[in-house]
Order: structure tokens, then C-alpha cells, then sequence
């Protein structure tokens, strides 16, 4: 009878447990109707979502599902219909994605730039070179280690530009690694080894306490960081949340958005992360 | 060093605090890994016993295939599970994708190979001689199967062990099919992960502590009871 008793207590901590968690945890309330958003690491990491979806959310009665992963990965999640809208920072790629018929209504969000980062002590000698093209071919010349993210994000996107802008050959390299992994991981492997690496500035300043890296190059234009909301094109796969996507995208370029864009980040590193470009030309950024 | 004795703090504070956020985030994970346990058990349990009390052709092939479904890497879970349940796949009618009804399906997944192998293991070093003897008492199919399960109860409180231990410490199924979404599907191991990424070393070693306490708290339970009960 005993040894019963027991039994039937663990199936009564289980049963009491699960119910327990079911009743509190906040995810089990039927879903309103939901938009995926697909997104870069950076606006997550950054907390900059965190700030703006329960806005949009308390506005519009929608659930938004912020799927974070690299640009590259967003917009593959785009072209098989699985994410609502996009926000991305990955112009080219971006472009081609709308050119096919992917996404529609591309708009223009805000941009911030990205830097050049490396240990204090410099091994390739780049510190305060105005031209990120020179910085990348002295590093190459010097066979100082550069981390890179591999993962087809924005980051990675904007660095094989530089790359190509360079005219160097980089693949394959003893003093080229990639991590394959998110912005923020990447700059830990870079600060470990001591590496140089291409960031962008919001995620840098977001970590920079614990790493340990300088930045050695900013300012060149072909370092702005730009981006943009696509909505995914309800044509090409019908079972999207087509209005949901619309909402959040014109959500994003709104005014008091933009406000809130503007001021983030100012009070906890000083400067903003973000500078809201709703409605401007792409060509006019940085001047 | 002072990094680990930060987070030990703030691992307290979080917990003493009853932190809302964390909180929530503690009992999604205990909701969908002890879910997702039970539903490992049932078919766990059942499938193990069944491959272990009977033979017949191919016998080897199945079991070899169980052991291998004990090493399945949760990130292969985690993409067919993705695959699936795409809205344009072939479950997508269900649209659970980014859930925590999907997350326990990736981890339910998880774990049943598991149970699986240690009821099989369980079941198959019981006396092949009990059973002709429960027969012969003249007990019925169902009574013999209860007989024998309660004779394996100490191993089959292992897997239930070793599969909720899988399931709650897994990262990479639960990050791809549940997306990791603040408030509904991010639960300890996925907040980890992002709480690192963002440099926030403290939040994440003080997640990781809030985990170990849970691990550790439910095998104490279970042990207790398996300890109590040793035959002797």
C-alpha cells in the first residue's frame, strides 16, 4: 500500500507541475491573429524590437512572431512564404529579392553604419585610415587574422563588398576565418583571438564592455548600414497575413516611430544606435 | 571569475525577485518539456515493452534503429520539424510553426527514442523465466504486461529521467521550430543563448543557473523515489 502511495504522488507532481506551468505561462492564451516578422540579429540584439513590437502590437490588436536571423536567411524565409514582412539590411540582395517578385513596397527605414574593429594593439597598422578599401587590403597584406561572419547575413554581405571593392582574393586565406555565427558571437571569437572584423556599430556598442576591440576604421559612405521593410508579396504565396505584413511595414515608417527610433539607445550608450530615414532617398544618406 | 559570481547574484536576485519575465520563461520551459515528456512516456514506454516481449524478422534492424534514435541531434529534429510544419508543407494546414505546441512536438520527438531504448533495455534484462511464471498464475496478457512494468519501474524511471533530461536542455530544436518569441516561445535554453549574443553575460550564467536548479530539483524527486524503492 505503501510503496502505491508513492507512485501515485510522482503522478500527482507531474500532472500538478505541467498544469501549474500551463495555467501561468502567458504563451498558452489563444494567439490573436499573428504576422511573422523575419529580421536581422542586430535590431533584436540591439533591443530595439523589444521596444517597438508591444507598440505596434497594443495599436493593432496583432502577434507579431520576430523571427531573428541573418538577412540572407530572412529573405530565403521571404521567398517560400514563410515570414509576413521583412525588415533586412541587405540592399542588394534586397533588390533582387523585389526584381523576382519576392516582396513588395520596399521602404526605406533608417540606417547606421558599420565599423571596422580590431585589437589595440593593430597589427596591420589601420587605425584612422579614412578608406575601408585601403584598411582591407593592408590587413590582407599583413596577414592579420579577420574574422568574418559566414552566414550570408547583411554584415557578411556588406564585407564581401569591401572585399570585392578591394579586389582582393580573401576565400581560402590562412588569416580568414569565418564563425557562421551572429553578430554578437562573432565579435566574442574576434576579441578572443585577437582578430579584425567588420561590425556594425549598434551591436558593438551593445557588447562593447566585455570585448576589449577598437574601432579603427569609420566614416567611409561605403559603411552605411541601411535598412529597409519588405513586405512579402501576397501574389506569389496567397496564405500570407498580407494586411498584418502592411500594417507592421507602414508601422515602421511612421512618425512617432521614427521619434522613438531616433532617441533609442541615447540614454544607455550615449549615442543613438539608429538614425530614422522614413521617406528619404537612399542616395542622400550620410551627408 | 567575477563575471561567474555576478551572474551567481543575479541569479538569486532573479529568482528571490520572482522576476516576471524570467518567470514566465522558467514555467514555458517546464510546461513544454514535461509535456512533452508524458507524451515520450506513452509511446515510449509502449513501444519498448512491445520490441522487447516479442521477436520477429527484422527485430535486430528495429532495435539497432531505437539506439540510434537515442543519439538524434535535436538541430536534424529541429529542421524536419521546421520543414513539416512550414505553412506551404506538408503539416502546414495545423500552422503551429513558431509555438510551443510545435516545440513540444520537436522535442516529444526527442525524447521517445530515448524512452524507447531504456524501456526496451528495461524490459529485456527482466528473468525471461518471469513471464512463463506470471502466465502460469493465470494471469491475463494486461496483468502480465502491468506485472512486468512494475518489476522494470526503477529503469523506467531512468528513462523518464534521461528523456526529460534531454528535452530541457535542448537548444537547437527549440530555437528553430519555436523561434524563440519573447513572452510565448522563449524558453531558458533559447533565452541563454540570446542573452550571450546581446553580451549579457550575466543574465545568461544566471539562466543557466535557474536551469541546473530545475534539473537538478526534478532527478532529486525522481531519485528519491527510485532510491526508496531498491529491491532489495
Amino acid at each position: 500500500m505503501k510503496r502505491r502511495l508513492q507512485w501515485k504522488h510522482l503522478l500527482w507532481i507531474a500532472v500538478v507541475l505541467i498544469a501549474f506551468s500551463a495555467a501561468l505561462s502567458p504563451a498558452v492564451a489563444a494567439a490573436p491573429k499573428t504576422v511573422i516578422l523575419a529580421t536581422t540579429t542586430s535590431t533584436q540584439d540591439s533591443g530595439l524590437l523589444d521596444v517597438l513590437i508591444p507598440i505596434f502590437e497594443k495599436q493593432t490588436g496583432y502577434f507579431v512572431k520576430t523571427i531573428a536571423v541573418g538577412s540572407g536567411q530572412a529573405m530565403a524565409m521571404g521567398q517560400k512564404g514563410e515570414a509576413d514582412v521583412l525588415l533586412v539590411h541587405s540592399p542588394a540582395a534586397e533588390k533582387k529579392f523585389v526584381d523576382e517578385g519576392y516582396g513588395i513596397n520596399r521602404r526605406l527605414v533608417m540606417h547606421n553604419d558599420f565599423i571596422i574593429l580590431g585589437p589595440p594593439q593593430d597589427p596591420a597598422g589601420i587605425k584612422g585610415m579614412k578608406s575601408a578599401r585601403d584598411a582591407f587590403k593592408k590587413i590582407a597584406a599583413a596577414g592579420a587574422l579577420f574574422v568574418s561572419r559566414g552566414d550570408n547575413s547583411g554584415t557578411h554581405a556588406k564585407e564581401k563588398d569591401v572585399w570585392k571593392a578591394a579586389g582582393l582574393q580573401y576565400e581560402g586565406q590562412k588569416w580568414y576565418q569565418q564563425t557562421g555565427l551572429g553578430m554578437g558571437q562573432t565579435l566574442n571569437v574576434a576579441a578572443e583571438k585577437k582578430g579584425y572584423l567588420l561590425a556594425d556599430r549598434g551591436t558593438y556598442l551593445a557588447l562593447k564592455k566585455n570585448l576589449g576591440l577598437d574601432i579603427l576604421v569609420e566614416g567611409d559612405a561605403i559603411l552605411l548600414n541601411i535598412y529597409h521593410v519588405i513586405e512579402v508579396n501576397p501574389a506569389k504565396w496567397p496564405k500570407t497575413n498580407q494586411e498584418g505584413g502592411k500594417a507592421f511595414a507602414d508601422f515602421m515608417v511612421a512618425k512617432d516611430t521614427q521619434a522613438i527610433v531616433k532617441t533609442f539607445g541615447v540614454e544607455k550608450f550615449g549615442s543613438p544606435l539608429f538614425f530614422p530615414d522614413a521617406g528619404k532617398k537612399v542616395e542622400d544618406l550620410g551627408k | 571569475m567575477d563575471l561567474i559570481l555576478e551572474g551567481i547574484s543575479k541569479a538569486f536576485h532573479l529568482l528571490f525577485t520572482a522576476d516576471a519575465e524570467v518567470f514566465g520563461i522558467t514555467l514555458l520551459s517546464l510546461y513544454i518539456s514535461g509535456t512533452a515528456t508524458l507524451i515520450s512516456l506513452v509511446v515510449g514506454i509502449a513501444t519498448g515493452t512491445a520490441v522487447a516481449l516479442t521477436s520477429f524478422p527484422g527485430r535486430r534492424l528495429v532495435v539497432s534503429l531505437i539506439n540510434t534514435g537515442m543519439a538524434l541531434p535535436p538541430v536534424v529534429v529541429g529542421l524536419f520539424v521546421t520543414i513539416f510544419l512550414w505553412r506551404n508543407g506538408p503539416l502546414g494546414f495545423l500552422e503551429i510553426l513558431y509555438t510551443p505546441a510545435a516545440m513540444i512536438l520537436a522535442q516529444a520527438v526527442i525524447a521517445t527514442p530515448i524512452v524507447t531504448g531504456i524501456s526496451l533495455a528495461a524490459m529485456q534484462q527482466l528473468p525471461p523465466k518471469m513471464r512463463l511464471q506470471i502466465r502460469a498464475l493465470g494471469a491475463t496478457r494486461f496483468q502480465m504486461l502491468f506485472l512486468l512494468m512494475r518489476e522494470a519501474r526503477l529503469p523506467l524511471l531512468a528513462a523518464v529521467m534521461a528523456g526529460f533530461g534531454g528535452v530541457i536542455s535542448e537548444v537547437g530544436a527549440s530555437i528553430m521550430v519555436g523561434g524563440n518569441i519573447k513572452g510565448y516561445s522563449r524558453v531558458l535554453t533559447t533565452a541563454t543563448v540570446m542573452e550571450t549574443s546581446r553580451g549579457n553575460f550575466d543574465i545568461a550564467i544566471a539562466l543557466s543557473i535557474i536551469l541546473l536548479l530545475i534539473a537538478y530539483l526534478i532527478n532529486l524527486i525522481l531519485t528519491s523515489i527510485q532510491q526508496r524503492q531498491r529491491p532489495r
